[in-house]
């Protein structure tokens, strides 16, 4: 598959990226829209030496990638709305027991089984609170195939690079796209693999962090015994309840994150330079907002598009720099108004702010964020 | 031959700093933590071959005394972590320790399907017959009409058999013992660690701070005794009514099957794959 250019499902570029970041594992129970996931997964893993298995639930599947990246494998599933609820407190397990892997949300619309086969984006403030406790979380989220076959290697990369659980908020609309996708080389991109703790220690303490604040992570059956633990631990991997310790550990998992977010943080910009409304839109919903923009140039309206393929951590400062001398910020979203909250939070109150949704299983088309411009010019 | 000639000692997998345990008197976690160290011993096993995976519960505190790779997880979910690591790292001996909660209660779904898989992992499960950690609360082995904590006035539900269930849905080495029957955990758990496929020991355990208080066996002794009383051979067993059997805990090996493990079918799936990816 060597630099071909395929014409592709989302759902497949996201295995074939998958692959060439050399993940060797898939857990997963199938659902619509992200089962073609799982069925490239059980054809392409088991040719290259990998394993597909398919769980009893997405608990389960969630669980196994776990353990298969405790046990030294990349590791992913993919699921969409029922089955990211099942796994919202194995996610919270692998933020604590910092283990890297990557989940896949390909979006339907909800809540509950809602429209198994229609598309949203409605789960976006789930990827960012569904679990217990205080923490931060990574979410990453494509809008064309060839961003599912690049962001996914990214998703890999920032998931060893940082020991963390990696959201990849797909939706329907990117997922069952098929269009040309260039299906780079292992050779062609950039591949980051966990960082290893180095030989000849006395011994080995597994929560350990270097200055990144990210510990390494021991092969198991190699040099040094591990621990891994869900609950409050210290760097030793042993249980406690002492509140500095406690302590520490929330503060470092958030931090290892949240100071890191200048390398995490990945978007796209279109003609934004000089334009006075800005469209901020994630996932499909990009297309439908680059479309409204060249839409509104012909009306002679200077429309650019902040494109956020990092979602979570939110890029708040950078939202902020760049909304803050425009006359009014729009922002398209499959659902009833997620991420516009947070660009209220980021954007000066002076600014008009205003959303473009559709929540009834339809993707979002220019023509409604049109209209949501219009909004904003009659403020 | 005495313990003290074997290469690794079970003092070996122990992590001694950590004692004294926290479990109550008169438990018999720390009787099944030492069977397990007495057979790692036998099994000619290092302590890095070794992971085990814990869940929450009395039992899932056993990790904090162990001196090998120690993975503590969610209630209910050490099964499938388990399968993950094994998968992904075939050359490790991989246990699950689990209570009754975690493996048949709340993880009732992952344990039929180890089975059924026959996915290669040793569960090591400790029955104390209720929800020790969180009070004394009734689990889905409470023998039926049982007082605990939230089942006052006797528990309404029948217990479900581990055994029977996971012999049924296909686990190819299954065993029950009592912490009376303390020679045995030892015993069986060397074989579940030799077998291939998923194996399966489970130990019914006294707890005389909840289970026994609640049901007139306050004390150590007195549960003892009940297990020995309450014990029949799974042989002496085969001849007994279904009436003769009620209350009954059946002992002994239910299940020693050679046949295909997961990781041995996968690798035959692999070779498929390969061929087809060649014929492309």
């Amino acid at each position: 598959m060597t630099g071909k250019i395929g014409f592709i499902l989302g759902n497949e570029a996201i295995v074939e990226g998958a692959l060439v970041s050399g993940a060797t594992f898939f857990a997963g129970y199938p659902i619509t829209p992200s089962s073609e996931i799982a069925e490239r997964a059980s054809r392409r893993l088991p040719q290259v030496g990998g394993y597909y298995l398919q769980m009893e639930d997405e608990i389960a599947s969630i669980a196994a990638i776990i353990g298969a990246s405790i046990g030294g494998a990349k590791a992913f599933t993919a699921t969409s709305g029922p089955g990211f609820s099942l796994m919202q407190e194995n996610i919270g397990l692998a933020v604590m027991a910092e283990v890297p892997c990557v989940i896949i949300n390909v979006q339907r619309s909800g809540p509950s089984t809602g429209l198994a086969t229609k598309p949203a984006q409605a789960d976006i403030m789930q990827a960012r609170w569904g679990r217990h406790g205080d923490h931060s979380i990574i979410a990453i989220s494509p809008s064309t195939v060839q961003e599912c076959f690049d962001l996914i290697i990214f998703a890999f990369n920032v998931a060893e690079t940082y020991r963390c659980p990696v959201l990849f908020m797909a939706d329907a609309t990117v997922g069952h796209l098929r269009e040309g996708c260039v299906l780079r080389s292992k050779d062609e991109v950039e591949i980051i693999n966990r960082k290893r703790p180095p030989e000849g220690l006395d011994e080995y303490y597994p929560y350990k962090a270097d200055e990144d604040l990210v510990p390494p992570m021991a092969t198991l059956g190699g040099h040094y015994l591990s621990r891994f633990h869900s609950s409050s631990h210290n760097e030793k991997g042993l249980p406690t309840s002492s509140p500095e310790e406690a302590k520490d550990l929330i503060k470092r998992l958030y931090d290892k994150i949240e100071k890191n977010k200048d390398k995490i943080v990945k978007y796209k910009t279109f003609d934004v330079d000089g334009s006075d409304y800005l469209l901020i839109a994630f996932g499909g919903a990009v297309r439908a907002a680059r479309q409204a923009a060249l839409d509104a140039k012909k009306r002679g309206l200077k429309v650019g598009v902040l494109q956020l393929q990092t979602v979570w951590p939110f890029p708040a400062e950078y939202v902020c720099e760049l909304a803050k001398d425009k006359k009014g910020v729009v922002v398209p979203e499959m659902n009833m108004g997620q991420i516009i909250g947070e660009v209220r939070k980021a954007v000066p109150d002076a600014i008009p702010v205003v959303g473009a949704n559709r929540y009834d299983g339809e993707p979002l088309a220019p023509y409604e964020i049109m209209k949501a411009l219009d909004e904003v010019l009659s403020l | 031959m005495s313990r003290r000639s074997k290469e690794v000692s079970w003092k070996a997998f122990l992590r001694e700093e950590s004692l004294p345990h926290q479990w109550c008197a008169g438990c018999g976690y720390g009787v099944i933590l030492k069977s397990m160290l007495y057979a790692f011993e036998k099994s000619g096993l290092a302590p890095k071959d070794v992971v085990v995976v814990t869940g929450i519960g009395c039992w899932g505190k056993a990790d904090d005394y162990l001196y090998t790779n120690t993975v503590h997880v969610t209630h209910g979910r050490a099964l499938p972590i388990a399968t993950g690591i094994k998968v992904a790292n075939p050359s490790l001996k991989v246990l699950a320790l689990m209570g009754d909660g975690d493996s048949a209660t709340i993880g009732g779904n992952h344990l039929i399907h180890s089975s059924r898989r026959n996915i290669d992992v040793t569960a090591i499960i400790a029955n104390n017959l209720n929800y020790g950690m969180t009070g004394g609360q009734y689990s889905c082995t409470t023998p039926l009409d049982s007082r605990t904590s939230t089942s006052w006035y006797g528990d309404p539900e029948p217990a479900l058999d581990i055994c029977r269930l996971t012999e049924t849905a296909g686990a190819s080495f299954v065993a029950r013992t009592t912490v009376y029957h303390v020679g045995t955990i030892e015993r069986y758990i060397l074989m579940a660690l030799s077998h291939e496929g998923f194996s399966l020991v489970e130990v019914i355990s006294p707890c005389p701070t909840y289970f026994g208080r609640y049901n007139k066996m306050p004390k150590a002794p007195i549960m003892l005794n009940w297990l020995k009383d309450k014990a029949i051979s799974i042989e002496r067993a085969k001849n007994l009514s279904e009436e003769e059997l009620s209350g009954a805990i059946v002992t002994g090996v239910f299940a020693d099957k050679k046949g295909h493990s997961f990781l041995s079918r996968y690798n035959e799936i692999q070779a498929r794959a390969k061929k087809d990816l060649e014929g492309e």
